[in-house]
């Protein structure tokens, strides 16, 4: 099985750390990963945002980062959603594409996907001992629907102690250009979110979308509250014996 | 004061709604409005197992009816005609107004026509700002509907599609009445009995002396000419078996075809909207009858930008909702800005993406209605509960296209239409998002202390005034694996 990194563009430039995650946890499981270096953006911001000939170019060079893989990875949920249910909508008017995209779209996984239906684990020889509560981002439930994917990989990690996140399903207001356009509305759904995520009194809070983590990590940052953020991929990679690779601030 | 579908003064949406949070009885009111009847709604649901079947059928019913609307109307027409009743159609607001005023002014005797209106709550007639074009001819119209009565008389907005008060509490209800009801009771307390019965009182009277009535409807049969009309507390029951003269004012879009697709949406209906199986009143009636109800029947056909709407295969999703408000409760912006800071009669998710809409999308302005495709994450919860499946997010993101496409070619291009277009030129190639990193890491390094940058001025601060930001790392994943991994080229 040839299979690739899409590391997303945020990820690239913010939170390398989680590809390198992707990378090591991947090699453990005995799979070569490439990076095709063509890769940049899938065109997420723009589309949402209503830039849809903006986003155009970067659904072509998508599709042609990653022809011919067998399976594309990335540690997004919201990306994954937006290269499966959007690239064929901006791609229909144009048949050489759409017949790239219909290629390449649906091999591409959110990582708890790829290991949980691809691979075929749930236990990934990690361990990490601390006390961890699971945010389940909008994209990954509702535009995916990973489901409990993530926590059955969670709760196969040795040491954690995971705790369960009240008021789980609910946004946590990022919604990417929303954060900027609305930052007033977003702030209000982050007080919210970040009080339940308090009551856990857990050391660390894990997603499968970094973007969600910065946002909330961010208003956890600001408030000193201690708890720290780390994207489920870090806390898979992770093992007994030398510190691995965790998470920065968020 | 229900001022039509676009309430004039309201700011656009992130300036309405950053004075609304501010409003802590408010957010409170709705916390725990929203959260009860979210989870009485789960509840009920679940109870069905083909509830996911019922969701589906409703969504066919409904785009099948679109397609061939104009088919259906001709044929509910005819079927009411037949039965006894009389079809106008009214191409907007204003000749809708027109039409139902002349209706009431008609029914009067010579002394100049009947001076007030019994009123079923509906959309419809707030959409129109029909009260005030009565009001504008001296004629009273009367809100009957409980919550409608507390926004009447306390001369405010509706906040909620089926409670149109859920922003007050029972305290503040007891205060309305107090100091606007003329027959209030002596010693009301905040009781939810006492002020029922309070209402009841005040509108008994009313009910028994009206002539003519107005409502809305939920459906309207095809085939049989049969209008319908579903709540809770019976005054829409009085409203439409009482008056001498009914006048019905109702989209085109709450055509049905036959009266056994009632079954999928009675089912649906009632268990999204109050978390109950059946609500406690449907009334249906087919023309008039000889001595049974009102012996005057009057359907207003009211198009206002629904044609328009219907013309966009994306957008018209939006002409199948069937007013549950389920969205409005699972909302999170909703949840924490109430209904006022939607400015429209239709607030909420359905609001952001059908006042837009019938408005008439993108017409360049800055004006509420299209900065209301950008009042929400995407976080599709109200696609998750909408019993007819319309796919709110992709409207949402649709619309937001049609709003962008509108500005471009201005001769002053707006910054985010400059920022988006300068994304798409670095991400384009690979080597120019190299350079963007190392340079994005350099200034994060420069400003930030501590590996996370705090509060920054100018275009920055709506994000950082309430959330930190990572420093970017020295090395981008992208350095690290060229850096690593020089054996391959890559693509
Ligand atoms: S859009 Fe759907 S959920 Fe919202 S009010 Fe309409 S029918 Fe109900």
């Amino acid at each position: 099985m040839r299979v690739a990194l899409f590391i997303t563009c945020f990820n690239d430039t913010l939170f390398p750390e989680t590809g390198r995650a992707v990378v090591s946890l991947l090699e453990r499981l005995g799979h070569q990963v490439d990076f095709p270096l063509g890769q940049t953006c899938c065109g997420q911001p723009q589309f949402n945002t209503g830039y849809r000939p903006e986003a155009l170019p970067l659904v072509r060079r998508f599709a042609g980062a990653f022809a011919g893989y067998d399976a594309v990875v990335t540690p997004s949920g919201s990306c994954a959603g937006m290269v499966r249910e959007n690239h064929p909508l901006l791609a229909a008017d144009d048949p050489g594409l759409r017949r790239a995209v219909e290629e390449v779209a649906p091999k591409v996984y959110e990582l708890s996907e790829f290991l949980v239906d691809v691979l075929g684990v749930t236990d990934v020889g990690a361990y990490y001992p601390h006390r961890v509560t699971y945010h389940p981002t909008c994209h990954s439930l509702r535009m995916l629907r990973v489901g409990d994917r993530p926590l059955r990989l969670l709760r196969a990690v040795k040491g954690i102690e995971l705790v369960e996140l009240p008021g789980a399903e609910e946004c946590c207001g990022f919604g990417g250009t929303f954060a900027v356009k609305n930052p007033d509305v977003s702030a209000a759904m982050l007080a919210d979110k970040m009080r339940q995520v308090l009551d856990t009194r857990a050391e660390v809070l894990t997603a499968g979308d970094n973007s969600c983590l910065m946002h909330i990590g961010g208003g956890l940052g600001r408030l000193r509250t201690g708890m720290r953020t780390v994207h489920l991929a870090e806390i898979l990679a992770a093992t007994e014996g030398p510190a691995s690779t965790e998470g920065g601030a968020r | 004061m229900s001022d039509g579908l676009v309430w004039l003064g309201t700011p656009a949406f992130p300036q309405a709604a950053r004075k609304a949070l501010t409003d802590t009885q408010l957010r409170r009111n709705l916390r725990k409005a929203t959260g009860t009847i979210r989870d009485k709604r789960l509840r009920v649901s679940a109870e069905l197992d083909d509830w996911e079947q019922l969701r589906d059928s409703a969504a066919a019913l409904k785009l099948r009816t679109l397609r061939h609307l104009d088919r259906y109307l001709e044929q509910l027409e005819a079927s009411v005609t037949a039965a006894g009743g009389t079809v106008h159609w009214a191409a907007d607001a204003a000749e809708a107004n027109r039409i139902v005023v002349e209706l009431v002014k008609a029914t009067g005797g010579p002394d100049g026509g009947t001076r007030e209106v019994v009123k079923v709550k509906s959309m419809a007639t707030q959409e129109i700002g029909l009260n005030e074009a009565l009001a504008a001819e001296g004629i009273a119209a009367y809100e009957t509907d409980l919550a409608e009565l507390i926004v009447q008389l306390a001369d405010d907005r509706p906040s909620h599609i089926l409670v149109p008060a859920i922003h007050r509490n029972r305290a503040e209800i007891r205060e309305i009445f107090r100091t606007r009801m003329a027959d209030v009771p002596a010693e009301l307390t905040d009781e939810p009995r006492a002020l029922a019965e309070a209402a009841r009182l005040h509108l008994r009277e009313k009910f028994l002396r009206a002539k003519v009535a107005i409502s809305g409807a939920n459906f309207a049969v095809a085939e049989t000419g049969t209008v319908l009309v579903v709540e809770s507390e019976g005054n829409g029951r009085m409203c439409l078996t009482l008056p001498e003269t009914l006048i019905t004012v109702m989209g085109v879009e709450k055509v049905v075809p036959s009266f056994a697709d009632l079954e999928v949406f009675l089912q649906l209906l009632p268990r999204s909207a109050t978390g109950e199986r059946m609500n406690p009143y449907t009334s249906a009636w087919t023309g008039v009858h000889e001595g049974d109800g009102p012996s005057t029947f009057h359907l207003v056909l009211l198009d206002n930008g629904r044609t328009a709407t219907l013309a966009d295969q994306v957008g018209r999703q939006a002409l199948g909702c069937i007013r549950c408000s389920a969205c409005l409760n699972v909302c999170p912006v909703y949840e924490r800005v109430g209904g006022h800071a939607y400015g429209s009669v239709y607030p909420g998710p359905i609001g952001a993406i059908l006042t837009p809409q019938l408005a008439g999308v993108g017409r360049g302005s800055e004006d509420g209605a299209d900065s209301l495709p950008f009042a929400s994450t995407l976080c599709g919860a109200c696609y998750d509960a909408c019993p007819v499946k319309i796919n709110i997010p992709e409207v949402l993101v649709h619309l937001r296209a049609k709003v962008v496409d509108a500005k471009r070619g201005r001769t002053v291009p707006t910054m985010e239409s400059l920022v988006m277009r300068a994304a798409t030129q670095v991400l384009a190639a690979p080597g120019r998002l190299s350079m963007a990193q190392k340079a994005g890491a350099l200034g994060g390094r420069l400003v930030g202390r501590g590996g996370r940058i705090g509060p920054l001025p100018g275009p920055f601060h709506a994000w950082s005034d309430t959330r930190d930001l990572p420093v970017p790392p020295a090395e981008s994943f992208r350095a690290w694996w060229q850096r690593t991994h020089p054996e391959e080229t890559g693509r």
